[in-house]
């Protein structure tokens, strides 16, 4: 779920709007501005990695050189690598989101 | 004592900044403070500092480069003047709401137009309200002082903001003056080295700097700078205090000029402090009880120690040499009246703009202006609330 | 001295009237004066006339405009005062030195000055010892020689470590110049 922050006041936070944590963009989660859900369909996915080139969110989940899901807390659903997925029967399909699962992570 | 010796206002500048030996001097040329430039880069070609000297297309360059070079953890400096400050003005405040200790000394002359290159404080008037410190000087030996204690006021850890250093265009920029020097070692000593606590290129500590700060988050780092800068008096007098016991010169926030048992008072800033102490010791010998105010602290504005200082006078003429078209004086004026409004001062304060496109002011205008703060003070009533000195009519 | 002598050299552009107040000033300095050396800006153009200020005195100048009432008025160039009223201000008591092969009663005459007045010719100086009229250095001789300020070996000494500095890249004509300054202390009149 979204959390609720309470947001610090200008005696906590470093001065000069300056982020003196390296990569703490991981921990904004975007998945709640997605309406189509990309969904991967393992039995057609030759693993080119297509999409985990041409997801602009690093949502595309990759270990060993294998493509292994999707990050949802963090993709949008913009669907370009549902569009790049070059298999003939997709491995990559769009659906709509769902209320149920769309904050399933 | 000290080692004296006869340079322009411009080259004591330059010499000083050649004695802090920035990490970065990133400037553009443009009269009156051409030849900071022009004499800083000569020390840098000659070997005689080892500064990375950038040389850009624009002052908006130069700020630019200094705001990227003191980010990335250098001490950097720039200069300028004028237009060239005008220039500049959207990274001006860019660098003071990224809390970069950038320092810049500026050579003050009016902005254009009619184009004129004269001394007036147009300029750094402009950028009064953008959240740098501003210190001035009534003559050469001030702003190489200043800007010798410029670099530890902005670096200092509680403070983090830039300080510019004004001097008067020409005025005091192109005359030769005697300056007591300080030594090499002791000006290294004394600025010491910059150790940023956070910056770029820390690869240990990698961080961001002026990400996007919206309605969430950006009132609070406003409020930061709004509260460093009123504990930024104090560190101004403590670094003033540690630069006396270095040199015997003390500096306040303020120069009193026989204002202590004044009962007429100017307030100036820049170089008609000095020349209005002339016109003060004549009217003294006539028996006239007159003191002086020079503003060296400009912003952030030390009012409860101005309102101290004046609260004895019957009369106050504020001398702005810029005007804020606001049909209510000059931005100095504003400043005074309100600080003694808020302590509840009766004085009667009336404003005199004066030396607009450098327009001359000698010892006896002075005197003629500060007869008509003793008119003021005769009649108790102000007749002209702003009065445009030397204007023909 | 006064307790502060307020020069004001009348000259035009490309004459060294500038650096002439400023080779004063730098030398006073040296002797432990406060000193002002200041040109009156304006365009900057060849043969146009300039003005430039000297203040010197034992206590710091505070005072930071120009100077309206001078002890000494020097004028580089006798033909600016067909245009220019070069002894407006004058303090009473003040004095003039003006380069000009003129008697001083005659530049008296025609300047309607009844007070001290010096000629020298610095044109013809300055041609003789440098090859070409470069009055300033002339003028700064015969000045210390009017207001007696220093004696010439002691100003000679002085100024030769200013030259030394200025000219760091011709000293081919520092001697020219001491020359100058020699020869104008020696033949400044006011007869």
């Amino acid at each position: 779920m979204g959390t609720p922050i309470k947001k610090p006041g200008w005696m906590e936070i470093p001065i000069g709007g300056r982020i003196e944590e390296a990569g703490n963009a991981h921990k904004y989660h975007v998945g709640g501005w997605r309406i189509r859900r990309p969904v991967w369909v393992k039995e057609n996915c030759i693993h080119c990695l297509f999409c985990w080139v041409s997801c602009p969110d690093s949502a595309v989940e990759v270990h060993d050189g294998k493509m292994h899901g999707f990050d949802y807390n963090h993709c949008k659903g913009c669907g370009i690598c549902a569009q790049e997925c070059p298999t003939k029967d997709k491995a990559i399909e769009m659906e709509p989101e769902d209320i149920e699962n769309q904050f399933d992570n | 004592m000290g080692n004296r010796i006869a340079l322009t206002g411009n080259e004591a500048v330059a010499l000083a900044m050649k004695q802090i030996a920035p990490d970065v001097v990133a400037a553009y040329p443009i009269t009156p403070q051409t030849e900071i430039v022009q004499i800083f880069s000569q020390f840098v070609a000659d070997g005689d500092v080892d500064t990375e000297f950038v040389t850009v297309e624009s002052e908006h360059s130069a700020m630019s480069a200094a705001v990227g070079a003191s980010a990335a953890g250098a001490r950097s400096m720039t200069a300028t003047s004028s237009n060239g400050l005008e220039l500049m003005f959207e990274i001006v405040n860019i660098a003071s709401s990224l809390r970069l200790p950038i320092v810049m000394p500026i050579v003050n002359r009016t902005i254009s137009g009619p184009i004129n290159i004269h001394c007036d404080h147009s300029d750094v008037m402009a950028i009064r309200d953008s959240g740098w410190i501003l210190l001035f000087g009534e003559n050469a030996q001030n702003a190489y002082d200043n800007l010798l204690m410029a670099n530890r006021i902005a670096e200092h850890q509680d403070v983090m903001l830039p300080v510019a250093v004004n001097l008067d265009g020409f005025i005091i920029s192109h005359a030769v003056e005697n300056i007591d020097i300080v030594a090499n070692e002791d000006v290294r000593d004394f600025v010491g080295d910059y150790y940023p606590e956070k910056y770029l290129l820390d690869e240990e500590h990698p961080l961001t700097m002026g990400p996007v700060d919206l309605q969430d988050f950006l009132f609070e780092h406003k409020r930061q700078q709004i509260e460093t800068l009123k504990i930024v008096p104090q560190i101004v007098q403590e670094i003033s205090d540690e630069f006396a016991e270095l040199t015997g010169r003390q500096y306040e926030f303020f120069e009193k000029y026989k204002l202590d048992d004044a009962e007429i008072a100017i307030v100036a800033i820049g170089s008609t402090a000095g020349t209005t102490k002339a016109a003060i010791d004549n009217l003294r010998e006539r028996g006239l009880k007159v003191g002086l105010l020079s503003i060296r602290l400009y912003r952030p504005f030390p009012a409860d120690a101005i309102v101290k200082a004046l609260s004895h006078v019957k009369a106050i003429g504020v001398m702005d040499r810029s005007e804020s078209y606001s049909n209510t004086g000059g931005p100095l004026f504003s400043d005074i009246r309100a600080a003694m409004y808020d302590a509840g001062e009766t004085a009667k304060i009336i404003n005199i703009i004066y030396g607009l496109g450098g327009r001359d002011i000698t010892v006896k205008d002075l005197e003629n202006v500060i007869g008509r703060v003793k008119e003021v003070q005769d009649s108790n009533q102000i007749a002209e609330k702003v009065i445009y000195y030397g204007v023909r009519e | 001295m006064a307790q502060m002598l307020e020069i004001r050299w009348h000259g035009r552009g490309g004459q060294g009237s500038k650096t002439a107040s400023i080779l004063l000033g730098k030398v006073c300095s040296a002797a432990d004066k406060y000193i002002q050396a200041f040109p009156e800006y304006g365009p900057e153009r060849m043969g146009a006339p300039v003005i430039a200020y000297n203040r010197i005195s034992d206590h710091r100048v505070t005072v930071h405009c120009q100077i309206e009432e001078p002890d000494l008025v020097v004028v580089l160039d006798p033909t600016l005062t067909a245009t220019i009223n070069v002894t407006e201000g004058l303090k009473e008591g003040g004095k003039v030195i003006i380069n000009t092969d003129l008697p001083a009663g005659k530049m008296k005459e025609k300047l309607n000055f009844n007070g001290e007045l010096y000629t020298i010719d610095a044109n013809g100086i300055s041609e003789k010892e440098l090859g070409k009229a470069f009055p300033n250095t002339p003028m700064l001789g015969a000045v210390i020689k009017v207001t007696g300020m220093f004696t010439m070996d002691k100003f000679m000494e002085m100024i030769r470590k200013e030259f030394s500095t200025k000219f760091a890249h011709k000293p081919e004509v520092i001697e020219g110049n001491m020359n100058c300054i020699r020869r104008a202390f020696e033949e400044v009149k006011s007869e």
